[in-house]
């Protein structure tokens, strides 16, 4: 459907372009429709780039995007206002992504104006609150409001609800719950999911493995703007290869799962048990000698600290890493549809 | 000792008129403890928070009142807290982050910060410098600009900054919220080596992030429009919450694991009431499943079990509707 | 410290919908002209440029002394001469008239064409980026370096007959530099703002996207850029004809007062030489600058519901 081949994007940056930041580099991938494709990275990993190039937002630097056969890059005018009507985006930050001075249902005025000029008023209603009840909205809630009188998730379900009347195929949501409160979440999510029944191909954009474990189909993870493995979702999270992908797993804070629980099964054939789940982090003696046990916890204690701040040194070279322009390395297939980065685990 | 909340009201002035923002807020966190604060935004936990500390000009503290240590904390009293802020209670406000100035380096800022407090800098540089090897960051960093670090690196510092004179309460709001998963770790396990050091003593960790919380509270308070809901240990909220609301918030968290096809999560409908004339009785009514008629009014904040105190009329056996609960 | 402002931001969501909705027509299109005609300052500074304005076209009908009848010299005001007379005999209230009536076309044509240059090329700098930036940014640099006054009298030099139309255009093109910057900064601010990347997903057009998106969120900032270059024509034009490089045989707000500082009207108290003209470009100014107060509230939704 949409196909990413060896996509690359150079920032240039610096009075005329005197400096060049390379934010993606070599990305291949497709989504497929149907299905929810996840892109994880941490920020900066050039997901938003990715997102921006394939609405048409910025332009790529080298490499084809290309949607049913054709390659997008050279659209214009009227072409790329018919790309427009199949694939549309949601982004980040519901609250700019509305022009303050409107109220927040001009969204669909803009559409209709671009797109359906010719329908009438009347029917042009009906068809916004058809799609605002497809995407759990009450007309009457968020008509005619302005965008400080509404919720986050309210404001960004009314820019799904936009997407939905054109005819969409694909969907770029980036980021598109990390504003929103958790309560209401998980209806956004929903909805995402839900659209796959309706045949649309979603690439959804997080920095939390959770959310894309919990509705995508495949998952794409992005680091330092590479592709550093991908494949279907239950692969990639039951049988990481990648140490970055471990890595992320591991930092995930789970509610039932201690970030240190699972790095010290030599303690726990010692003897040394979790006092109670109340204390993270804080062993008690079984059988062993108390000393013992302490000197044993102290241990444990410096080795999740020790993880933690590995984790989070790598986080941090990030952005200097990003500037380089060393070969990417191309993808392997260690099983069917699961692929990983040649170098696994390598700096 | 540690610090003892008592029936708390704060409230703001606005030009439509008082928002209570904390209505009676009662609790206490012990000496080592680390509290989670949890809730939708906008339940009131930031003002909780900076009611402790330092209460900006539209701020009113409507009665309660707060100990630390034992000693009364003159919350309403601004030059009083002058001389508790950054030495014996401390915050990492939310957005503290990005409210570092770009253009002065670190060094020069905690160098600011100190003096001002009357602090000698020379003197609690080697700390400082301990502290940030310690959190896994270059002693060069004191050379360095906010500019330059990442959104990780900065809230390290921050944290370091305002732990340097070991507080006896540190509150932290939202300091993991704008973070990567492997930052938030990072930061997460710095506030349980902090504790283990002895750097704060009891810390207040605002998110509303329950499986942040999950991993380094040892109790959780959850707030919902500017009440109490429930308080308990971490793995009793986590694990067997008794709220309505708190098994509504937890059972809208995806795990790693959960997939939507084969479990689907739900969100709690509705948003919460207005803080600014809120309805009576029980707030949560309107999005409650089980509201039932007693739920007019407003349920007390009761202890069920030791050290687990829920506000609902669902666990609140012997306690007549007309009030007169006893306080936990 | 940034708390404060983003939590009112929540503070506003939290509330129930009270002003803006409650007692506003449902028609759409008279929204604006329901609020406009409810704020207080916008009515009070748009009466005031509006009495000048009509005062400039009546005002002739009043007149009673040709501008170059000379009668007894500084002579106070009277039923005869309304605003008395200057140094020389001449009537104050018939330079009034005319200079009032030639600084508020000089200062519209002024105003108005510095704007419109400068909203095109800061729009097209701010909103295109790059290269085409960097270009009108060097043409603006250049702009800037060359005094724009010495730039007028080289052009006023070249062409013989100045008319005020022509002095208007002039100082257009050499006062657009600094609302260009201006409006190209803010312009560079909101294209990164995410509805300007959903308006482009909407089938946009880039002019269609400043025309509809940009410059509404900035229009009580275009208003104020207009009404300081408007202010700004008239005191440049006062220069200008002073130099003796104006409209031949004019009158204008500005000669009215250069004329009154060089003969020592200050001095010599007579004050009612210097203060009609003085007063008017005041009122003028300031009542624009109200409107542009009033606007802003009309505009801004969050503004209008306190
Ligand atoms: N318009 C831009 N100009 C220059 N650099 C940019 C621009 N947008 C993003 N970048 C840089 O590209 C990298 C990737 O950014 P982005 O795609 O936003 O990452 P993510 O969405 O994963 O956080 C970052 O280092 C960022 O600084
Ligand atoms: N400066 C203020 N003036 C008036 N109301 C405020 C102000 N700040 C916050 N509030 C109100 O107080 C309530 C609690 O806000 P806050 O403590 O920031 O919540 P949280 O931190 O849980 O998101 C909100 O409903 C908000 O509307
Ligand atoms: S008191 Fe009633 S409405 Fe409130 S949470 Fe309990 S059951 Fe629900
Ligand atoms: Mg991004
Ligand atoms: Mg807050």
């Amino acid at each position: 459907m949409l196909t990413l081949d060896n996509v690359t994007k150079v920032y240039k940056t610096g009075t005329f372009g005197g400096e060049s930041l390379p934010a993606v580099r070599g990305a291949s991938f497709e989504i497929r429709p149907g299905e929810v494709t996840s892109l994880i990275g941490e920020s900066g990993s050039g997901k938003s780039t990715l997102g921006k190039m394939i609405l048409r937002l910025t332009p790529v630097t080298s490499g084809t995007i290309s949607f049913e056969g054709t390659d997008v890059a050279g659209l214009k005018g009227k072409r790329l206002r018919e790309y427009y009507r199949h694939v549309q985006g949601v982004f980040q930050d519901p609250f700019s992504s509305y022009n303050p001075v409107f109220r927040a249902d001009r969204v669909f005025a803009t559409i209709k104006r671009s797109y359906f000029p010719s329908v009438s008023n009347s029917e042009w209603h009906g068809r916004v609150e058809a799609s605002l009840e497809s995407v759990g909205l009450n007309p009457v809630d968020v008509l005619d409001k302005f965008t400080h009188q509404l919720s986050g998730g309210q404001l960004q379900r009314i820019l799904i609800a936009r997407a939905l009347l054109l005819e969409i195929k694909i969907l770029v949501a980036d980021e598109i719950i990390s504003m929103i409160d958790a309560s209401t979440r998980v209806d956004v999510l929903n909805l995402l999911a839900n659209l796959k029944s309706r045949g649309l191909g979603v690439l959804f954009i997080t920095h939390d493995l959770s959310l894309g474990n919990y509705i995508s189909e495949r998952t794409i993870i992005l680091r330092r703007g590479v592709v550093v493995e991908m494949g279907a979702t239950q692969k990639v999270f039951d049988n990481p290869q990648h140490d970055y992908t471990k890595m992320l797993l591991t930092a995930v804070p789970q509610l039932h799962k201690k970030w240190g629980a699972g790095l010290a099964p030599e303690l726990e054939a010692m003897g040394v048990t979790s006092e109670g789940e109340g204390r993270p982090g804080r062993y008690s003696r079984s059988s062993m000698h108390p000393l013992a046990a302490m000197h044993a916890w102290k241990g444990h204690r410096a080795q999740v600290v020790a993880a933690a701040l590995e984790t989070a040194a790598s986080a941090d070279r990030t952005d200097t890493y990003l500037r380089t322009h060393e070969e990417v390395p191309p993808l392997v297939e260690v099983e069917e549809d699961h692929f990983v980065v040649t170098s696994a685990g390598a700096e | 000792m540690g610090l003892k909340v008592d029936q708390l009201r704060i409230c703001y002035r606005t030009l439509r008129g008082d928002v209570t923002a904390v209505d009676d807020v009662t609790f206490d966190i012990a000496d080592g403890e680390i509290m989670g604060l949890a809730g939708e935004s906008g339940c009131g936990k930031s003002t909780l928070g900076n009611s402790l500390i330092r209460m900006d000009v539209r701020m009113r503290q409507l009665g309660g009142r707060v100990e630390l240590d034992g000693a009364e904390l003159p919350i309403s009293d601004a030059r009083a807290m002058r001389d508790y802020r950054f030495k014996v209670v401390s915050i990492i406000p939310q957005y503290a982050m990005s409210a570092l100035n770009p253009t002065r380096r670190v060094g020069k800022m905690v160098s600011e910060l100190l003096r001002s407090r009357g602090f000698d800098y020379k003197s609690a540089l080697p700390e400082f410098e301990r502290r940030v090897k310690l959190v896994g960051l270059d002693a060069d960093i004191l050379k360095r600009y906010p500019i330059e670090l990442s959104g990780g690196m900065k809230q390290r510092v921050v944290m370091i900054v305002s732990t340097l004179l070991n507080p006896s309460l540190l509150i932290a709001d939202e300091i993991t919220s704008a973070l990567d998963v492997s930052t938030q770790r990072a930061v997460g396990e710095m506030l349980l080596e902090f504790r283990d050091r002895n750097f704060v003593k009891t810390t207040m960790v605002i998110t509303h992030d329950l499986s942040i919380l999950a991993q380094v509270a040892d109790t959780i308070l959850i707030m919902y429009a500017g009440k109490l809901a429930e308080k308990a240990r971490t793995d009793v909220v986590i694990g067997s919450p008794l709220h309505p609301y708190t098994q509504l918030l937890i059972s809208s968290l995806p795990e790693v694991g959960v997939r939507h096809d084969e479990h689907t999560l739900v969100g709690i409908p509705g948003r919460p009431p207005p803080l600014l004339n809120p309805p009576s009785g029980c707030r949560f009514r309107d999005r409650c499943p089980f509201a039932f008629d007693r739920c007019a009014a407003d349920p007390p904040f009761v202890e069920v079990q030791p050290g687990h105190s829920v506000a609902c009329w669902l666990h609140a056996d012997g306690v007549s509707p007309a009030g007169g609960a006893e306080q936990c | 410290m940034t708390v404060l402002g983003t939590d009112e931001a929540t503070a506003d969501r939290g509330a129930p919908v009270a002003g803006a909705g409650a007692g506003a027509p449902k028609r759409r299109r008279f929204e604006f002209l329901y609020f406009a005609l409810r704020n207080k300052k916008l009515i009070i500074g748009l009466s005031v440029v509006l009495l000048f304005v009509l005062f400039a076209i009546f005002g002739p009908l009043f007149v009673q002394h040709p501008l170059t009848a000379y009668g007894p010299p500084r002579h106070t005001p009277s039923g005869t001469y309304y605003f008395g007379t200057d140094y020389f005999g001449l009537d104050v209230f018939t330079q009034f008239v005319y200079g009032l009536r030639e600084s508020l076309f000089v200062g519209l044509i002024g105003g108005c064409g510095a704007t419109v240059i400068g909203m095109t090329l800061g729009f097209i700098s701010g909103y295109k980026g790059g290269l085409i930036d960097e270009g009108l940014n060097v043409l603006c640099n250049v702009e800037l370096t060359i005094p724009g006054l010495v730039l007028l009298i080289l052009i006023a030099g070249f062409l013989h007959h100045t008319s005020p139309l022509i002095e208007g255009l002039l100082i257009a093109c050499t006062t657009w530099t600094w609302s260009m910057r201006a409006i190209r900064a803010q312009t560079f601010s909101l294209v990164s703002r995410d509805f300007v990347g959903l308006a482009r997903l909407s089938g946009e057009k880039s002019r269609s996207i400043i025309v509809r998106e940009i410059a509404p969120n900035m229009s009580s900032y275009l208003f104020l850029v207009f009404i300081l270059l408007f202010g700004g024509s008239i005191l440049v034009a006062a220069s200008f004809d002073f130099l003796g490089l104006g409209p031949a045989g004019g009158m204008s707000l500005g000669i009215m007062m250069m004329n009154a500082a060089d003969w020592s009207a200050l001095p010599l108290h007579t004050w009612w030489w210097f203060v009609p003209p003085g007063a008017a470009i005041t009122c003028v100014v300031g009542g624009l600058y109200l409107a542009n107060v009033g606007l802003d509230e009309v505009f801004n939704p969050k503004l209008r519901e306190l």
